[in-house]
């Protein structure tokens, strides 16, 4: 439990040293998540690896735990709305109507394209 | 009873303690009530702490930098929370590199219909510049949304709060939404949430259903990116 949660720890720090040294515009956890997505794909290729975090589901049982509780990490950011109620007593209802109507059109959008690449794709694949 | 009950709320209001135990069971309230509906959209947890906290804040004039310091060891777990994130995108590879293309063409699509819809709405609507600017970034995860908004001189906090209504709107309104317009691909569907609505409508997807939720993931990772990039060449364009 604790070399799992040690494992992801290094990840990320490793993530966030890189994105600093290197100035690039990516988020450290990121690069961390690209770093351990490595790590358990070299496990299987060289079993020498599957030890510690990386052996008997240690970092994945760790993982599964932190990702289904995944809405309870926003709550101390979004708190903060209490700072901004006069900011949203003057625009609120404006700004409330602008997000939901922008994340409908992008829910409807993303999905649309989504699903119309794929099913275009597969059709290709059948008739070459 | 001690001679002044005052110094212990004043005690305990400054330690971490009292924040930290708030924020878990509210949450353990909130994600109890959610699971006896089977997670119905407008059980959602995030939602409701927000306003029971917020709720106790005011009404204990508590001011949030207090809260913070307790509540930040929670906060501190979004970033290994991230990287977590690479679990279930390995567990799921072979479906995930199956899909690659059609990724990327939503992506892209995804990300710029994002930016530009809450621009021109927030134009249409007359707000001030600087609020616009705040908002522009709202669908990607908080602290690279506080980053981009720093970077354009805007208000950071002010897009925190944005991000987290853009992501409770989408976690509420995904399901209905796309059952509505009756998409079965679970693929589509939890991409479509992480492009929207970040992390707060990946923690929906992981709800529903494993593979919408590792799209989801993906999703909210490469749109991280990509916003990163586009914000600042979408405001010049269409602010100018």
């Amino acid at each position: 439990m604790i070399a799992s949660l040690s494992l992801i720890l290094l990840c990320q720090l490793v993530g966030e040293v890189a994105v600093r040294a290197l100035a690039v515009p990516v988020p450290g956890p990121v690069v961390g998540l690209v770093l351990l997505l490595l790590l358990l794909l070299a496990r299987d290729r060289f079993p020498v690896l599957a030890r510690g975090p990386l052996g008997n589901d240690g970092v994945e049982s760790a993982s599964r735990g932190m990702l289904a509780n995944l809405s309870l990490l926003f709550i101390p950011a979004g708190v903060g709305v209490v700072q901004k109620l006069d900011l949203l007593a003057e625009h609120g209802i404006a700004i409330l109507a602008i997000l939901a109507v922008s994340v409908i059109v992008t829910l409807l959008a993303t999905v649309a394209t989504f699903v119309a690449a794929s099913s275009l794709l597969s059709r290709e694949e059948e008739n070459p | 009873m001690s001679e002044n009950p005052f110094s212990l709320w004043v005690y305990l209001s400054q330690s971490p303690l009292l924040w930290l135990t708030v924020t878990l069971l509210t949450y353990a309230a909130t994600d109890a009530v959610s699971l006896k509906t089977r997670r119905h959209p407008l059980a959602n947890p995030v939602l409701h702490s927000l306003w029971i906290i917020g709720a106790f804040l005011l009404l204990t004039g508590t001011s949030y930098t207090t809260y913070f310091a307790g509540a930040q060891f929670v906060h501190f777990l979004l970033g290994p929370a991230t990287v977590a994130l690479a679990v279930p995108l390995y567990e799921n590879r072979r479906r995930v590199a199956a899909a690659v293309l059609p990724m990327l063409v939503a992506l892209a699509v995804g990300s710029l219909t994002a930016i530009v819809s809450v621009v021109l709405l927030a134009r249409a609507f007359g707000l001030p510049r600087d609020i616009i600017l705040s908002l522009a970034p709202k669908s990607v995860t908080a602290g690279v949304a506080m980053g981009i908004s720093e970077s354009l001189h805007a208000d950071p906090s002010l897009t925190a709060v944005s991000v987290i209504l853009t992501g409770i709107m989408g976690a509420i309104i995904v399901t209905p939404l796309m059952n509505f317009a009756g998409v079965t691909d679970f693929r589509g569907r939890g991409f479509a949430a992480g492009i929207a609505a970040h992390g707060i409508g990946t923690a929906r997807a992981f709800q529903v259903d494993e593979v919408a939720g590792v799209f989801a993931g993906i999703a909210m990772s490469l749109n991280a990116l990509v916003t990163s990039l586009l914000v600042p060449l979408a405001v010049t364009y269409l602010l100018r």
